[in-house]
């Protein structure tokens, strides 16, 4: 284990922070407008966010490849600017794009990796690594002849080979098959019971369902929220009450105009309410639809997806 | 000092070498013979001596560093721009190296091949003409400065270059031409007094006459001219890449 940096008092700080960083681009673009974000250890957290929302700048900034243009960050209490080598060394990063040396063994290519973050060549750790993302039948092909998820892996066993406490994942199953996508997961999954704090950024909501224990929806260059995956589906989750009649219908008769209800495509009504509310209005509508003389057939409820979430917070920022 | 980080640079630089070898060693082979063949031969015979050293023996100097100065120039500028090119830079920037081990693997290896190659010409020449050399701890220091000088420059130039083009424009169109005009096939005081004075200003000019006096133990400018030349342009140079790191010119945005 790496010894965590700074004062004792440092010790209930996150395992990363991230404060007020801003970043503006020389032509004026400014991609983040004062982000705070703090993770801690062991955790899986999912960067949702649009195309341009600056998911990748932030990553690029802590990792120490682009410059903040003011705010600060520590990765396990050290300061990423001035205790680089410190911060850098608990640190693994897996670009967004497919960057590797063509012509290089699988092998080679991952020690250089290894040794450019000070850690002396060890080639049965290297191997453990490949094994473990099924790469180790390839450890001796050349980069160019692998297949494009396999070289999405030798990324993620580069980024892995110096034993990181924090990985960065920039949008790891963009471009990629479906089963590659779940494999992908499964890997995600496997590194959190090593421990390995996990930060992954992507615009498919299925995958931040799928891997993260907290979501943060980031726009525009600003983190919008940052929550529990699960209280945040509970917390802004809309629920649906769908009613199914006896007999379909094509309007929402009269009497019960004052709810919010639409008519769904198999003529029957759809109710929406918030579940976290203190009175649902379920009751009342149910008694009113009974004076209405129409017959139940079923009654069923659906949860707003985290896809409705997200869009919504979008919407409501662009506004 | 992270000395894994520079052995990881260097081992993986020199493996690009390696992988390349025989192009690496054949072409300077073949291009020092065919310039014996056409100087030292062909034009050689009908110049006796130059200084009382024969002519084919005289170029052998000029020789080494017109390919010692391309080489290293060209070795780091590609070193550090295929990285910049493929996307790979993104893990020196984010390993915790510091801009001067960064350096030091990528000019080591650079500095390492073009030596390699200039010992390869020292040898191959040899074969063509009688050797003797009057300082040969000078001769492979003034080798040694010059190949991690030039790829300091070559260093610079692959962090600035742009896209391949650029990549081979200072090697073409400034060392090429400064060697040449350096003094590499004929002594200073064969040309006419105006353009003696033109051609001091020439950096090539002391590298090479200080190399030929290692050689002959005789030069066109002074050994100290020499000496302090080399100096002020390493020192140039890593004035230059330390800047570039600090301000991250071209590397971080």
């Amino acid at each position: 284990m790496h010894k965590r940096g700074g004062e004792q008092g440092d010790s209930m700080e996150a395992f990363l922070s991230v404060k007020g960083v801003t970043k503006t681009y020389e032509g004026g673009h400014q991609a983040l407008k004062g982000v705070d974000l703090e993770i801690d250890e062991g955790e899986i957290l999912a960067l949702l966010g649009p195309n341009g929302a600056g998911k990748t700048t932030l990553i690029s900034i802590i990792c120490g490849i682009a410059t903040a243009s003011s705010g600060t960050i520590t990765v396990g209490g050290f300061d990423h600017a001035r205790d680089y080598r410190a911060a850098r060394n608990l640190i693994g990063l897996v670009p967004q794009e497919i960057n590797l040396e063509p012509f290089e063994t699988v092998m080679n290519s991952v020690r250089f990796s290894r040794g450019l973050f000070g850690k002396p060549r060890d080639d049965a750790r290297i191997e453990e690594i490949l094994k473990l993302l099924s790469l180790h039948d390839k450890k001796d092909n050349r980069i160019m002849t692998l297949s494009g998820g396999m070289k999405r892996r030798v990324l993620i066993a580069k980024a892995l080979c110096h034993d990181p406490q924090i990985l960065f994942l920039d949008e790891p199953t963009a471009g990629v098959d479906v089963e590659l996508r779940k494999d992908m997961w499964e890997i995600v999954g496997q590194l959190k019971e090593t421990g390995v704090t996990v930060i992954l950024t992507t615009h498919y909501i299925e995958e931040a369902e799928a891997m993260a224990d907290r979501i943060g929806v980031i726009s525009n260059g600003e983190i919008l929220l940052v929550e529990e995956k699960d209280a945040l589906i509970k917390r802004l989750g809309q629920k649906e009450l769908l009613i199914e009649l006896d007999t379909p219908i094509d309007a929402v008769p009269e009497q019960l105009a004052s709810y919010p209800l639409t008519v769904s495509d198999e003529g029957g009504l759809i109710y929406s309410y918030d579940a976290q509310a203190g009175s649902t209005g379920i009751t009342g509508l149910l008694a009113d639809l009974r004076e209405t003389g129409l017959h139940l057939a079923d009654l069923s409820t659906r949860q707003s997806s985290l896809e409705d979430i997200f869009v919504d917070l979008v919407k409501e920022d662009a506004a | 000092m992270n000395w894994n980080a520079i052995a990881a640079i260097y081992r993986f630089e020199m493996a690009r070498t390696f992988r390349t070898l025989v192009q690496s060693v054949i072409s300077p082979v073949l291009s020092t013979s065919l310039y014996f063949i056409v100087f030292g031969a062909a034009i050689g015979s009908r110049i006796d001596q130059v200084e009382g050293v024969s002519y084919g023996a005289f170029i052998v100097p000029g020789l080494i560093m017109l390919t010692v100065l391309t080489q290293s120039t060209s070795n780091a500028s590609f070193g550090i721009y295929f990285p910049k090119f493929i996307g790979t830079v993104y893990e020196l920037l984010s390993a915790p190296i510091s801009f001067f081990e960064i350096v030091i693997g990528y000019v080591g290896a650079a500095a390492t091949k073009a030596f390699m190659i200039g010992m390869i010409i020292f040898v191959t020449a040899h074969f063509f003409v009688d050797l003797t050399i009057a300082h040969p701890v000078w001769m492979v220091l003034f080798l040694l400065l010059t190949c991690i000088s030039f790829a300091l420059l070559g260093f610079i130039i692959g962090i600035w270059a742009g896209n391949f083009e650029q990549l081979q424009l200072v090697p073409m169109l400034v060392i090429t031409p400064l060697v040449f005009l350096g003094g590499s096939f004929y002594s200073i005081s064969m040309l006419p007094p105006v353009w003696q004075t033109i051609t001091l200003f020439n950096p090539v000019v002391y590298l090479i006459s200080g190399f030929r006096w290692a050689f002959f133990g005789q030069a066109d400018v002074a050994l100290g001219w020499s000496i302090a030349a080399i100096i002020l342009f390493m020192t140039a140079c890593l004035l230059t890449i330390g800047w570039i790191f600090r301000t991250g010119y071209k590397l971080r945005s």
